[in-house]
């Protein structure tokens, strides 16, 4: 009789740690991402001391001609884009010289600075068979929110190295799916494998000072705390640049990029 | 029915005790192995537009239920994608027909287990296509998946084969079967390096190494590279291996030729093998020419497994002598007749002997 209540008793316990186990992870899987607009302990940036980065990104020589797409195999994309389409691999101004598309961020100095997570969701959205923005910024936690505009399936497939993959796919017009990225990473790119020719990337930041340049290559990284920073410009093609900055009380820099056209990566 | 259970102690049974159904069953064979010829172009279609991922979900199609995904949906690569899933379905339903027809009629025991073998390896094949897609296209088990291809495909084709009514017949009632030990060791060697060689394949296919040595037949303007990394180790050792697996197809064929050219069951795969190496090292290099224009890529993938499945067939008929001993045929006016398996592997004297 007593065996029998040591058997009862040691299965209740066992049972009754399965639960709790069970419940303890969901409880660690979901503290595991940062909580949008929550600030960690350390030092915060000071905007009376704050300065400012500036610059452009040029290009010198001639790139090669952005690959033409075919978007015959989809009636909705070849219906949205009447006119000859391109990949976007190099967004040349009109000059000839600024690049468009630059991922520009601060890659390192900040030392032990803490950023709140921004709580309003980064969003990229597939519209006419692209994706919108091509290039981007999102921190660490934040959300990314995704959306389908068009009236056909689109499949969003992040191919990090150091955040978890994901492909999403999203059948419906006006669908939306929210994601975070766990850890920084520059660059994660995303694909859709139904139109090949859909690509997109981002950069995933543990800090707000990244920029992406406009039309005529320019960029601009607001309030920097004081101190010796490396920044880097990255190209989808042309891969990364790195400069070095220092950056006094209520400083304003400018650092310039200048890519050669012949010197493209594989990034 | 001819079916006869093992260890029955039965004289001569009439094999196939219905003729006519059982040349349905060869014909139904025939047509499982060609839908498998379909199914591996389907598959290589796949790969060779990058459309692995394009349906993100399995064994569902973005939702829906395979059979039920609206064709206004198949778009773009999800023809490919889609299609592959849906022509596998249904050659996994014509093996389930297949393995089912074997159990019942067939009097070897060896061959319903080799229905049973079909059955499981497309099984696999689905399980295996289904994890390549939910762990995003793993080089190992994509590799596997097109192993594993090659494997069912020679199933179906030695289905095919031991249900001929030449198979059953011996090939020729006056002689007899070819029994040549050196045939049979040059032709099996040959098989095996053939799948081995695919096997590279596959590996090359899957792990992005199809233009890792991007000039034919000079290899970075060399007859070896001068540099290395893993995928041009790959893609050259797949170069290597077809120029082994060319030795291979001509020894078998020259042997054939020269030792046993009135016999057209060796002679027939022979020559067909050796136009099918030749297709295939023309569509190999026009791959690499054509920086992997996807139907070329895709044929290479078609023809290599024709290459495998006639070198099977081949060296099949030259073991077909040691098959006489479970199946010791005569010919009758209402097909053939055969003692049915007593023991498996025994050696019974040929009736022709």
């Amino acid at each position: 009789m007593r065996l029998r209540n040591v058997w009862i008793s040691t299965l209740g316990l066992a049972l009754a740690a399965t639960i709790v186990a069970c419940g303890g992870n969901k409880e660690a899987s979901s503290t595991s991402t940062p909580e949008a607009g929550t600030t960690p302990a350390g030092q915060k940036v000071d905007p009376a001391t704050a300065g400012d980065v500036k610059g452009t990104v040029t290009v010198d020589g001639a790139v090669p001609k952005n690959e033409p797409i075919k978007m015959n195999a989809d009636p909705v994309c070849a219906k949205a884009n009447s006119t000859p389409q391109f990949q976007e691999t190099y967004m040349v101004g009109s000059d000839g010289k600024s690049l468009a598309n630059v991922f520009v961020y601060v890659k390192d100095g900040l030392g032990n600075y803490v950023f709140d997570t921004p709580t309003t969701p980064a969003t990229i959205d597939q519209k006419s068979c692209r994706y919108h923005p091509h290039v981007f910024g999102i921190r660490v936690g934040q959300p990314l929110e995704i959306i389908n505009s068009d009236g056909t399936l689109h499949n969003i497939h992040a191919m990090p190295k150091i955040n978890a993959e994901f492909n999403t796919g999203q059948p419906i017009q006006g669908m939306k799916t929210m994601h975070t990225f766990d850890k920084k990473e520059v660059m994660v790119p995303f694909k859709c494998d139904v139109h090949g020719w859909m690509n997109a990337y981002a950069g995933v930041m543990d800090n707000p000072y990244y920029a992406v340049t406009g039309d005529d290559g320019s960029f601009e990284l607001k309030d920097l705390p004081p101190g010796t920073y490396t920044i880097e410009a990255w190209q989808e093609k042309l891969g990364p640049m790195t400069q070095t900055v220092t950056l006094g009380a209520k400083d304003t820099k400018e650092v310039n990029f200048t890519f050669k056209a012949g010197a493209s990566t594989t990034n | 029915m001819g079916r006869q259970r093992d260890g029955e102690d039965a004289s001569v049974a009439t094999f196939p005790a219905s003729p006519g159904r059982h040349a349905l069953l060869h014909r139904f064979a025939k047509f499982v192995a060609a839908c498998t010829v379909l199914l591996i172009l389907a598959g290589s279609l796949v790969t060779s537009n990058d459309a692995g991922l394009s349906v993100p979900d399995w064994p569902t199609s973005y939702g829906w239920s395979m059979f039920t995904f609206p064709p206004s949906m198949w778009v773009a690569n999800i023809l490919y994608e889609h299609g592959h899933r849906l022509i596998a379905s249904s050659v996994g339903f014509l093996t389930i027909i297949l393995a089912v027809w074997l159990w019942m009629v067939e009097p070897r025991r060896w061959m319903r287990l080799l229905g049973v073998a079909a059955l499981g390896a497309v099984v696999a094949q689905g399980v295996l296509g289904g994890l390549t897609v939910l762990f995003f296209l793993p080089p190992a088990i994509s590799t596997a998946h097109a192993g594993l291809a090659e494997i069912f495909f020679c199933i179906t084709i030695a289905i095919a084969l031991f249900t001929s009514p030449d198979w059953i017949r011996g090939y020729d009632s006056d002689t007899g079967a070819v029994d040549d030990r050196t045939l049979r060791a040059v032709a099996t060697t040959t098989t095996i390096l053939i799948y081995a060689q695919l096997l590279i394949g596959a590996t090359m296919r899957h792990t992005g190494a199809g233009l890792a040595i991007p000039d034919f037949p000079l290899m970075f303007g060399h007859l070896v590279p001068d540099h290395w990394d893993p995928k041009i180790a790959v893609h050259f050792a797949h170069r290597v291996g077809a120029a082994i697996v060319t030795i291979g197809i001509v020894a078998t064929a020259a042997h054939v030729w020269y030792h046993h050219p009135g016999r057209r069951e060796l002679t027939r795969p022979a020559a067909l093998l050796v136009a099918l190496v030749a297709t295939q090292i023309t569509l190999g290099a026009l791959t690499v020419l054509s920086r992997r224009a996807v139907w070329i890529n895709s044929l290479h993938v078609v023809c290599g497994a024709l290459v495998l499945t006639t070198s099977l067939v081949l060296t099949l008929r030259t073991w077909r002598i040691r098959f006489g001993a479970l199946v010791n045929v005569r010919p009758t006016p209402g097909g053939v007749r055969l003692q049915p398996e007593l023991r498996p592997n025994a050696h019974t004297p040929r009736a022709h002997a």
